[in-house]
């Protein structure tokens, strides 16, 4: 039994602390918005937030959250914060299979929340524990940037 | 910019953002059971025996016994769905086991015992004599260009696996119903009516007792045009068997051992030369490695044939290959289809023989360089504007390319070099040869609610590629709707015609064509408050029929057409590279939606810088020796840079408002770009991708070319 707190509110997986915390999310908690593509923490899709920093769901036990902080984009696509990034990986042309989409969400939510004012330098190696095969990146780039630009005070 | 080509969002934007958009390892299915594998250890072997563990309640073994036909329907069906008597390549599946439990049916797996006795396993292609196909064409006369040669320079190029690494690993669900005898598969897939096909035959159904739905499909760059016919019809035996639905994901290192990969290719160039440095004559031989069954091979072999002398006249040639079969994993498609191994070598061999004259690359490109009306390899013609110059002068402008190469030409001094590569391309739009008419015969139906909204009904499928709101713009300009009017949802065989596979870069040009014209009928007969149903048929608009036996004919109704331009310095200590400048200019007629051509034009480059710097994927004994993202380096946003795209106007009047092909063609020049870049800067020749940092470093110490 490991209690956390998930998307705002206290949980308890009666799950053992060894499970992978991507098994909990989707399975235990019907939290499918957080993807599976590698298994070992190598894609990013499965990215959550826990304390607010970028962790790989399926490289972490469960046991490593106790008494923390998950926020997954079920937790989060319901905030300012997120319509703007909607809107701007929308014009941006950020998105196009989606299977990467909720992690790289996750990954400028935790960027911009640390640095509001990213440089491409910086955009780009936050993301780069996030692979996408579609797009080629530039277009995610962009959309951050533009988010960063449109989004004074909002982080 | 046409009215057509603006950006809108696209229609799926906001389910795919919000993580709202269930994928087929989303969806549960009550009462499911899931399955592990048991796959062969051995490349070739005979199996002597099988030896079960005791199976707990619930479980089941599934093997070729429990289908009506072991054959998995591709083109031609000599693949076993599960190897029965013998195993042909590692990783080939034997049988599985399904039951409530996924880890459960995997441990069942590791602890079913299969003995085999050795057989004698093809590992390289050069040793096969087995082929899945092989062609000749030829054109003038070779032999005598040759004799009267100048000069006459030979090459060999190398191209490794390429493994398509869409983000969301295969999977599929399968669902029997007893009563009705019929089965549903539901899945991540390119191709519903390829399912639907295999599972007829498999499962020995008819088309009314076969169902493909076709769910959110997290990428497929052609890795999800023929395997999951292999997957939907393991899954529906093990469904018919049980009585329970069924469904198989597959983890990364599942998927990325036992999944088709682009063939690997051996590339043979002789080039004879008059004393002027125009190339007379041209020799080529290529060898793909098939893998151990044809499954797609004897297309992808006459695309790379069809490729091989780029966007360039040769007016004597003799081109000849063939698709080994040996005991590796099968090969299948990925993004360009044959295509990417032939435009790296004939790019590789223009800037050789460049210079070997002494000329730039760009001179020595237009010195050859087809022209409209000018004759294809095979007796084709290429019937509309070729723009190359517009090509050239548009990149001139964005990159510099010329001025650079220049400056790069100079000695340089010190650890960091830099260079710049350019790549010329064609990309044949839609199926190659005659496969539209004879074979697809695609059909499309636009229904017309009693609201007022339209529906397409087409069995293509948006892959990430755009397609429904690609499709949904076509219908909408074409009838005067708001786009909010139109209606397209994920394919499903039981309510959609077989309007062909989403493979070929097909679906706008022929597809989108036949909306086009769908909906104009439509938009003449509207009737308001009425339901109304129109459909469309593939209507053959080749100008030179084509013969398959002869070889000869136009290939492809028409051609788009790319440009890429790599900027780059190199580090002569380490032989990594760091990219400063990407560029690409398309023809691909008139653009649909620009973010969205935009997107595959950035995504396709990539997955070709990929392809010629960093993606390396071997088989040794036949087993791959790189497994996961672990080994297996895609680039990731720290690797790539940002870059310029341009699309020159040059609309086709077979497709829809004079669109072309598009997805596949992006991909072509990334990997001859990069390599010329890098020749550049050390100032030597290579023949083989991916040009790895470690293959740099080699070619060092030995002193010369690799």
């Amino acid at each position: 039994m490991v209690e956390f707190t998930l998307n705002g509110k206290n949980v308890t997986s009666q799950q053992p602390p060894h499970t992978r915390l991507l098994d909990v999310l989707r399975e235990e908690f019907g939290l499918r918005a957080t993807k599976e593509g590698c298994g070992e923490g190598e894609c990013g899709a499965c990215s959550v937030l826990v304390e607010g920093m970028l962790w790989n769901s399926c490289v972490t036990p469960l046991a490593n959250v106790r008494r923390k902080s998950v926020t997954t984009l079920e937790g989060f696509r319901d905030t300012e914060r997120y319509r703007l990034l909607e809107q701007c990986f929308s014009e941006a042309g950020a998105v196009q299979c989606g299977f990467c989409t909720p992690g790289m969400i996750m990954a400028a939510e935790a960027l911009l929340s640390h640095n509001p004012w990213p440089l491409e330098a910086e955009i780009r190696e936050a993301i780069s524990g996030n692979l996408c095969r579609c797009t080629g990146y530039n277009m995610i780039v962009d959309a951050v940037r533009r988010a960063a630009a449109k989004g004074a005070g909002l982080w | 910019m046409k009215n057509i080509s603006k950006a809108v969002e696209k229609k799926d934007h906001k389910q795919k953002t919000s993580g709202r958009a269930m994928y087929i390892a989303d969806k549960k299915l009550t009462g499911e059971l899931q399955a592990a594998f048991v796959r062969s250890e051995l490349p070739h072997g005979r199996i002597l025996k099988i030896e079960l563990p005791p199976l707990p309640e619930g479980y089941l073994a599934v093997d070729g016994r429990d289908l009506a036909d072991n054959h998995l329907q591709v083109i031609t069906a000599e693949q076993p769905v599960f190897a029965t008597e013998e195993v042909s390549y590692i990783g080939e599946a034997i049988l599985l086991i399904a039951g409530p439990d996924l880890a459960t049916a995997r441990c069942l797996c590791r602890e079913t015992k299969v003995t085999y006795e050795e057989l004698p396993a093809v590992l390289d292609m050069d040793k096969a004599s087995a082929a899945a196909a092989r062609y000749h064409f030829a054109k003038g006369d070779v032999a005598a260009a040759l004799a009267r040669a100048a000069q006459i320079v030979e090459e060999t190029f190398t191209t490794g696996y390429q493994e398509q690494a869409y983000l969301e690993p295969q999977g599929v669900a399968a669902c029997w119903d007893a009563e009705e005898g019929k089965i549903t598969v539901y899945g991540s897939m390119q191709c519903p009516y390829y399912v639907h096909g295999a599972l007829m035959r498999a499962l020995n159904l008819d088309a009314q007792h076969v169902r493909v739905v076709q769910e959110v499909t997290g990428g497929g760059f052609g890795g999800k045009e023929d395997y999951p016919s292999l997957l939907a019809c393991q899954a529906a035996a093990a469904a018919r068997k049980a009585g329970a639905p069924v469904r198989i994901i597959h983890n990364r290192r599942e998927d990325m051992a036992v999944t088709p990969k682009r063939h690997p290719g051996k590339l043979h160039y002789a080039a004879a030369l008059d004393a002027q440095h125009h190339i007379i004559g041209l020799k080529i031989n290529i060898c793909l490695d098939a893998g151990a069954f044809p499954g797609l091979s004897s297309v992808v072999l006459q695309r790379s044939l069809l490729s091989a002398v780029g966007v360039y006249r040769v007016d004597n040639l003799e081109a000849e290959g063939r698709a080994a079969i040996t005991n590796t994993v099968p090969s299948g498609a990925f993004r360009g289809f044959g295509a990417p191994q032939s435009v790296f070598a004939v790019e590789s061999l223009m800037n050789h023989l460049a210079a070997k004259t002494g000329m730039t690359p760009l001179a020595f490109r237009l010195l050859h360089g087809v022209k409209q009306g000018d004759e294809t390899g095979t007796g084709g013609r290429y019937h509309h504007h070729v723009p190359l110059p517009d090509l050239i002068a548009r990149a001139e402008e964005l990159s510099g390319y010329s001025r650079k190469y220049a400056e790069y030409a100079r000695p340089q001094t010190g650890r960091y070099r830099r260079g710049i590569g350019l790549a010329l391309f064609l990309h044949g739009c839609g199926f190659t040869g005659s496969a539209e008419k004879d074979v697809i015969r695609s059909r499309l139906i636009l229904r017309k609610n009693a609201d007022d909204r339209v529906e397409i009904l087409a069995s293509n499928t948006d892959m990430g590629q755009g397609l429904k709101t690609t499709f949904s713009k076509i219908a909408a300009e074409a009838l005067g709707l708001p786009l909010e009017r139109i209606i397209c949802r994920n394919p499903d065989t039981d309510r959609v015609p077989n309007s062909g596979p989403t493979v070929a870069s097909r679906s706008i040009l022929i597809v989108g064509k036949l909306i086009e014209r769908a909906a104009r009928r439509l938009k003449a007969e509207w009737v308001s408050g009425r339901e109304q149903e129109v459909q469309e048929v593939y209507k053959d608009d080749v100008l030179i029929p084509w013969d398959l036996e002869k070889f000869r004919g136009d290939a492809y109704p028409t051609y788009s057409w790319g440009l890429n331009v790599v900027e780059l310095e190199e580090d002569r200590l380490t032989g990594m590279t760091n990219l400063l400048g990407i560029w690409g200019v398309f023809d691909v007629g008139t653009v649909i939606d620009y973010t969205i051509m935009k997107g595959q034009a950035e995504g396709g480059i990539l997955q070709g810088i990929g392809y010629g710097s960093m993606e390396k994927l071997e088989a040794q004994g036949g087993q791959f020796r790189q497994g996961s993202f672990t080994d297996y380096l895609i680039p990731t946003a720290m690797d790539t840079v940002e870059s310029e795209i341009a699309f020159v106007d040059n609309p086709y009047d077979g497709g829809p408002f004079g669109a072309k092909g598009a997805g596949e063609l992006t991909l072509l020049g990334g990997a001859p770009a990069y390599v010329a870049a890098v020749e550049q800067a050390t100032g030597r020749a290579y023949h083989a991708v991916p040009l790895t940092p470690e293959r740099i470093l080699a070619a060092e110490d030995k002193g010369g070319e690799v």
